[in-house]
């Protein structure tokens, strides 16, 4: 089997006296989704942090390709090949899709200092990407991004991280604000993007979604790894429980039902 | 898909600023006259217009980008000082004293820039403070070098070849800054809107951490706006110096409300990420024939004021409707 794409090898992470997470060993192949489940809290954010470059792990190993690594910042890890894309995809609302598509890497014609940007091409290149991926609906480069819904805007975003050579690319919650059909739309694009060969890592805490593209879960706790599985080892009812953290739901449940006990003997005041 | 279509053109950020333009074009021939319109006429509103503007597209730029820049209100009186104290008072050769001018607009912008980039501070209340430390730095240093607060550079001081540069009439009443003023916006023009720069600025005002990932240098560009309407600024001032033969310390307040108005009647969008150079030109011009205009009419020249109001009020309205109309807008099936 090859070396994993990106590998975490006990990786640990403090700021200051507080551990956010403890010993944290995970791999990512080409061509896999792997999900990132956990409550809100659970560590997910520093864990990307950490991946996209923003953090340093505070001891533990980063390896792509079986070789250490280290970044410096988030640029660093651009380069290295690791994309994220955000909640809300990290775009524009009032700039063009050709205009958003290219920000920082402008194609460009003529020469210093009568450099143009080349609209055309740069609108012709970002329709392209993103119909690959099966956005029929993008058609003009010059429409504003915030005219988009938000699984397009997705689908832009991951679509621009593939074009500009994403090895990695890590997904924070590219579900949780979208409705139904709109979840589905971007789960497809995940699934496209594995395709491809990339190696996707999948945070979410919809358990449906997780399921419905990982090959490979993960469920954090508190900072630390609760859970490692592959696809089809677990029901949706275990990991449900396992990221809520199992014996505190059915301490719930207990109290819910005691409590219920306790108002049929004490009906509401009417 | 190059026809020429009327939704299309109101999609634009500089939409609101052509319909005002119009509207206060109709208004003041009707209750004007077309005097106005006539060279002599022009020459006045465009004589304000074009020294507003000049600052007003840097400061409309800082705001696309999410800054505000007010210190430019105290940076013309200083430019004007900075010139008339180096060549009018010391007699050195006038192009020291416009190098000293421009070179103050540089120190004062790099200290915006880098007080905004280096702390959480907004650039309203750092610009604040510079506007109150460079006023006072002028008229301090004005009444210790001259003992006036009104410093006179003479045309032989000045020199014939700056007078024509900076400071002569032409035609008649027309000031030559008239034709700096077109040619700055001809390059901001093609460098927001036709190069890759624009594009860094429009992220940068949509959203910054977004822009920086991207890896555009947000840091460095704010500097540069900064620098770019403090040195505007300057000179402006130094203009003015040159073309009535005297410094003063008091102009300048003024610029600072009309050039916002101009900007906003412009298009901009007060938050960031959207505007257009064409826009805060229009603006301008809106703002300078209302300032103007009003002297060709019979009315009281007080009135002006209400009129601006009300057309910065009604702009803001406008544009808000054109941006959401550019936000909802898809092509038809074809």
């Amino acid at each position: 089997m090859t070396a994993a794409i990106l590998e975490l090898r006990n990786v640990n992470k403090s700021f200051g006296p507080i551990d956010v997470l403890h010993d944290i060993s995970l791999k990512v192949h080409a061509g896999e989704v792997l999900c990132l489940l956990g409550d809100n809290g659970a560590g997910k954010s520093t864990l990307i942090k950490t991946l996209a470059g923003v953090y340093q792990p505070t001891s533990g190993e980063l390896l792509m390709d079986g070789q250490p690594v280290s970044f410096e910042g988030p640029r660093e890890a651009q380069k290295a090949g690791i994309s994220t894309v955000h909640q809300f995809g990290g775009t524009f609302p009032l700039m063009s899709i050709g205009r958003s598509f290219f920000i920082g890497a402008e194609p460009t014609k003529g020469f210093w200092p009568f450099k143009i940007y080349d609209r055309n091409k740069a609108n012709e290149i970002a329709v392209k990407a993103v119909q690959e991926f099966g956005i029929t609906r993008i058609d003009d480069g010059d429409r504003l991004i915030g005219g988009l819904s938000g699984g397009e805007r997705q689908s832009l975003a991951i679509a621009r991280a593939v074009h500009f050579g994403a090895r990695v690319l890590i997904l924070d919650e590219p579900t949780a604000a979208l409705g139904v059909k709109q979840a589905s739309h971007v789960l497809r694009i995940v699934l496209e993007a594995r395709k491809r060969g990339i190696a996707v890592i999948f945070i979410t805490h919809q358990v449906t979604h997780a399921m419905a593209v990982g090959d490979h879960f993960a469920v954090l706790i508190r900072g630390a790894v609760a859970a490692n599985f592959r696809k089809g080892e677990k029901s949706r009812e275990e990991i449900t429980d396992l990221m809520a953290g199992g014996e505190a739901m059915a301490a719930l449940e207990a109290a819910i039902s005691s409590h219920s006990l306790a108002s049929e003997t004490n009906p509401p005041a009417a | 898909m190059n026809t020429f279509s009327f939704s299309d053109l109101l999609r634009r950020p500089e939409s609101g600023a052509v319909l005002g333009l119009l509207f206060v074009l109709v208004f003041f021939v009707i209750f004007g006259s077309v005097e106005f319109l006539k060279p002599a006429g022009a020459a006045s509103w465009l004589n304000v217009a074009a020294n507003l503007g000049i600052v007003a597209i840097p400061v409309g730029l800082l705001m696309i980008s999410g800054e505000l820049d007010i210190s430019i209100g105290a940076m013309i009186p200083a430019g004007a000082l900075t010139v008339g104290i180096i060549s009018g008072q010391f007699g050195l050769p006038i192009w020291v004293g416009i190098a000293g001018a421009l070179g103050l607009g540089v120190i004062v912008g790099l200290i915006n820039g880098l007080l905004v980039v280096n702390t959480a501070v907004p650039s309203l209340i750092v610009t604040l403070g510079t506007l109150f430390a460079v006023q006072g730095l002028a008229l301090g240093f004005s009444v210790l070098l001259t003992g006036t607060t009104s410093v006179a550079l003479s045309p032989a001081e000045s020199g014939a070849i700056a007078k024509a540069l900076f400071g002569q009439f032409i035609g008649g009443g027309f000031q030559v800054t008239i034709f700096w003023w077109l040619l700055f916006t001809a390059v901001y023009v093609f460098y927001v809107h036709y190069s890759p720069f624009g594009n860094w600025l429009f992220a940068m005002g949509g959203d910054r951490v977004s822009a920086r990932n991207a890896g555009i240098p947000t840091d460095k560009l704010t500097i540069t706006l900064f620098v770019l309407s403090s040195v505007s600024a300057a000179f402006v001032g130094m203009c003015q110096a040159i073309l009535f033969n005297v410094a003063q310390v008091s102009a300048g307040m003024t610029f600072i409300f009309n050039s916002i108005i101009s900007v906003v009647v412009g298009g901009v969008l007060l938050t960031g990420g959207f505007g257009s150079v064409i826009g805060i030109f229009l603006g301008t011009i809106t703002f300078a024939i209302v300032n103007q205009g009003i002297y060709f009419t019979s009315f009281d020249r007080n009135w002006s004021s209400l009129i601006i109001g009300a057309m910065l009020l009604l702009a803001v309205l406008m544009n808000n409707t054109f941006r959401i109309m550019a936000l909802t807008y898809s092509p038809k099936k074809k």
